[in-house]
């Protein structure tokens, strides 16, 4: 067990989704930053699947009651297992009463913890990441046991890896979305010229942008949302929706991020800057 | 068999859009169905696509690689070309209880008021009409329901509240639905109707379909606490029938 000793601001279980449930309205979930917490689960050679914590803005304390391996990656919110600070995309052994705590938000907005084989909490409808009221909980609570295999005798081919790192990038490379020939050349220029920030609104479900543009009055049949699109309101605002985004939506999408940008995008907090860039 | 001119954009690099004439019509949902099964059953690895029905469109979501846009784009018109009416495929009517007592109904008085209706009428327009689900979304188990009486019709509420209570039965607009699970909403809640409409413990958690129906009927509210008893317990069985049997 993975005993929670505090919680932190927001931890949830995330693996790569649930799929096969977007025609029930069901949003896919996951890792926000899929690519953090692939390549830990690729460093511990686990199944792409498994499921990781992930962590968001300020961290959990956590205890270990069983030998494991572990991997970090996503912001850099420095780790601490017992006295030692941790590197992230690198594996380390835990032993039982390991603690392992962080310290301060250095970059990025959300990290991923990884373990050997994932961590075992409960699946509904196919996933283990965390979906309220789909999973009885929106969050880990305080003095929470999420259950974890014991491992004692794991080398890893790779030790480490140094990764491109995606925490400094700002530039958001997006596709035209459906309704992407509605908007005008003041909007266009508007989209693509200025720099943006991340409004106080940003969670799983949707990131929205501080400054308006012209908006888009369109009626429009209500139809399918993916996460990474991005709809236009009337009223001048911009809305990105992310991995717990509502699954349709009745405001034009007129742009999709790349998964790529998807990753970079779950890294921001509130105030960062970000530039869009048609691909 | 007529066909409709559809329109096909591709959306992202993993999901297509194909979408048909932009009007809320049973015709169009229909046939929108009909291509739906055909590509289940004879174009489309079922596993690995998804496939999202809203009012006029079809998206299709393809998450494990890029689609190649123009070879799909060629391989969907084909595939629409072939498609044939399907036979008897098993359409339910649903009929879902609803307590349109004032303590669910917290808009109800408001509502009677604006649309000059006594509460008998706003109850029996309500529950006379059998709905058309034209999508599922916005949260899991959420109808789009068509169909709804001109009397109905009213604007949605100036602010939003920030909680409605699951199985609230709201009026917005055209449209009217129910609050599979606690939001905050701008709808103007009448009634509340006692059976779940997402059980993720159910293999499959949302029991109706797109293009089903789905009936109200008005229920006392010693009947809303027994159905809903039974409902958290999983005896209550909801009363459905075959629509085109």
């Amino acid at each position: 067990m993975l005993k929670v000793v505090k919680a932190g601001f927001f931890t949830t279980i995330q693996d790569k989704g649930r799929i096969g449930y977007l025609n029930k309205g069901v949003p896919v979930s996951g890792s926000m930053d899929g690519n953090a917490a692939l390549v830990c689960n690729q460093l511990l050679e686990n199944d792409p699947n498994a499921a990781v914590i992930e962590i968001t803005m300020t961290g959990p304390i956590l205890e270990f009651t069983i030998d494991t391996y572990i991997c970090m990656g996503g912001a850099e919110i420095s780790p601490i297992l017992n006295d030692t600070l941790l590197e992230n995309y690198k594996v380390y052994k835990v032993n039982s009463g390991d603690m392992l705590s962080y310290g301060r938000l250095k970059k990025g907005f959300r990290a991923y913890l990884a373990i050997k084989n994932g961590f075992k909490s409960e699946e509904v409808l196919g996933s283990k990441s965390f979906y309220y009221p789909i999973t009885t909980e929106k969050k880990i609570a305080s003095r929470a046991n999420i259950p974890y295999e014991k491992c004692s005798n794991f080398s890893p081919k790779l030790n480490a890896l140094r990764l491109q790192n995606i925490l400094d990038e700002n530039v958001i490379l997006v596709s035209r979305g459906p309704e992407f020939n509605l908007l005008n050349d003041g909007q266009l220029t508007a989209l693509f010229s200025k720099e943006f920030s991340i409004a106080k609104e940003n969670n799983r479900m949707a990131y929205q942008i501080k400054e308006n543009i012209e908006g888009l009055s369109y009626s429009m049949l209500t139809s399918a949302t993916l996460p990474g699109t991005i709809q236009l309101t009337p009223s001048g605002k911009l809305i990105i929706l992310m991995k717990d985004g509502q699954t349709t939506g009745g405001y034009p999408r007129i742009l999709q991020l790349s998964d790529e940008a998807i990753c970079i995008l779950a890294q921001k907090k509130y105030g960062d800057k970000v530039f869009f860039k048609l691909e | 068999m007529s066909n409709y001119t559809i329109s096909i954009r591709s959306y992202g690099v993993h999901a297509v859009l194909i979408e048909w004439p932009n009007q809320v019509e049973e015709v169009i949902l229909e046939d929108i169905i009909q291509f739906k099964e055909h590509l289940i059953k004879s174009c489309l690895d079922s596993k690995s696509w998804e496939i999202i029905l809203a009012y006029n469109s079809l998206t299709l979501v393809y998450r494990q690689a890029p689609i190649d846009f123009d070879t799909f784009k060629g391989k969907i018109k084909e595939w629409y070309a072939q498609k044939k009416p399907i036979e008897k495929r098993g359409k339910l009517l649903w009929k879902l209880p609803v307590c349109y007592d004032v303590s669910f109904g917290i808009d109800l008085e408001e509502t009677c008021n604006k649309l000059n209706l006594t509460t008998e009428e706003l109850v029996r327009l309500h529950t006379q009409n059998a709905y058309t689900v034209y999508g599922i979304g916005f949260l899991p188990g959420f109808m789009y329901l068509g169909g709804l009486s001109k009397e109905l019709e009213i604007e949605r509420r100036a602010s939003p509240r920030l909680l409605i209570e699951k199985g609230s039965v709201g009026l917005a607009g055209k449209q009217t639905g129910i609050y599979p699970q606690e939001s905050p909403g701008g709808w103007n809640i009448v009634g509340n109707c006692p059976v779940s409409m997402f059980n993720p413990k159910n293999e499959n958690p949302c029991f109706v379909s797109v293009g089903d129906k789905v009936q109200f009927y008005k229920i006392e509210k010693a009947e809303y606490n027994l159905i809903k008893i039974e409902n958290e317990v999983g005896v209550y069985n909801l009363e459905k029938s075959k629509i085109d049997a």
